[in-house]
């Protein structure tokens, strides 16, 4: 039995969700899954060693879990989407995890971000876009 | 009969919805990207539709890897908003129209596009941050709303080219409505965005552009491309890109363009709106 290779998968430093993703990673994407509710989010951080053994999680899945690791759960299979519910709850910005994920600094990763508005409004003048 | 009064494209990020909650709009951050709305708040108003169907993805509110329709129709008189775990502000619900909804679901399976129907369906930003963008102005939603989801969360996903074709049967769906309804066709979702790994913070500015173009002139040059080919200009979120052609399937061969509007960057993310009338065929 072997998954399908796909085009997607050649691309670097990208993680695309896909079957064999999701059912690599189902038990972690259901707990992550979880945090829609608040009594959830508040029963992982009384106990998130407890919360991660109730949702089966595997010991990579867990230790990843345990230490805010996300380019590793990303690595593991947890959906980006999913991930953001652990995150943003808990005071980490898209930014921060995308700073984590490329291990620089959120400033850093916000500067880089900033300049892609470089030149921007000539670009739009030039073609007809509206500017105020 | 029912008849499509155009069609409006916009990012659903929720960095926009925590915007809208705080009151950031006119901060230096924001002003350009909110101020762009503006002449498509006007349009609205102008052309005053009773219907707005709202195409967008669900990110794990209303459904879980558990159950992963590729085409999903709200068919309710109500939806809810709740908390999905990202901190935004619930908004109040939504009123549906469960007899419209039925209507385009029958119509648009008898054109084999086997959608799944929903009778309870939570929203999420996807839906309820361009429903905020328009009308949050408003002490209530002035449309009743239809949610059509589409996945964008978990490959295997459409194509591009299914997107512009799922359109054209909408079209045909709503235009064989006999109410006299106006409906309006929100293509949400994009532009270029990658929330995750090593390529986080992949924005292509000219790419994005491209997309504009192509989906106000040449749907097919869009529509023509792999999911692969998408995600490695766009990023994997700018995957999301592909629902703006069911908006554009639904329009007419030509149309006008009432307002195009791009900002970059909102938060990780390029931002694109387009207000698109049809031209007569």
């Amino acid at each position: 039995m072997s998954w399908k290779k796909h085009a997607y998968e050649s691309i670097p430093g990208t993680y695309v969700f896909d079957g064999k993703t999701s059912h690599a990673a189902y038990a972690l994407n259901k707990l992550l899954f979880s945090f829609n509710h608040e009594h959830n989010r508040q029963a992982f951080a009384a106990d998130p060693s407890a919360y991660a053994d109730k949702y089966g999680l595997n010991d990579e899945q867990k230790t990843a879990l345990l230490n805010d690791d996300f380019l590793g759960m990303l690595r593991l299979g947890a959906n980006i989407y999913y991930l953001a519910k652990l995150a943003v709850p808990r005071g980490f910005s898209v930014q921060d995890a995308g700073a984590a994920f490329q291990g620089i600094s959120t400033a850093e990763f916000q500067a880089s971000l900033d300049r892609k508005a470089d030149g921007l409004i000539e670009k739009l003048k030039k073609r007809g876009y509206w500017n105020g | 009969m029912a008849r499509i009064v155009g069609g409006v494209t916009t990012s659903h990020i929720p960095a926009i919805g925590n915007a809208m909650s705080r009151h950031l709009e006119g901060t230096p951050y924001w002003k350009r990207f909110f101020d762009g709305y503006e002449p498509v708040k006007q349009w609205l108003a102008k052309v005053d539709p009773d219907v707005a169907v709202v195409i967008y993805n669900d990110h794990g509110l209303n459904f879980f890897l558990n159950q992963v329709p590729t085409f999903a129709l709200g068919c309710a008189d109500r939806y809810e908003n709740a908390d999905e775990g990202w901190g935004l502000q619930t908004l109040a619900s939504f009123d549906g129209d469960a007899q419209f909804s039925w209507h385009v679901a029958e119509s648009m399976i008898d054109q084999d596009f086997d959608l799944a129907t929903c009778q309870e369906m939570l929203v999420d930003h996807g839906f309820i941050v361009p429903m905020a963008l328009m009308w949050r102005h408003l002490p209530e939603w002035p449309v009743k709303a239809i949610p059509f989801a589409v996945n964008t969360v978990q490959h295997p996903l459409t194509s591009a080219r299914r997107c512009y074709a799922a359109g054209k049967a909408l079209r045909k769906a709503i235009e064989s409505y006999p109410e006299d309804l106006k409906v309006i066709i929100f293509g949400t979702g994009g532009m270029s965005h990658q929330l995750q790994g090593e390529r986080a913070g992949l924005i292509n500015v000219d790419y994005d552009l491209q997309c504009m173009e192509s989906v106000i002139n040449d749907p097919d040059w869009l529509a023509s491309q792999s999911n692969s080919e998408i995600i490695e200009k766009a990023g994997t979120e700018g995957i999301e890109i592909i629902m703006w052609l069911v908006m554009r399937g639904a329009l007419h061969a030509n149309v006008d363009v009432v307002h195009k509007h791009y900002h970059a960057p909102i938060s990780n993310t390029g931002a694109g709106v387009l207000v698109l009338e049809n031209s007569h065929d």
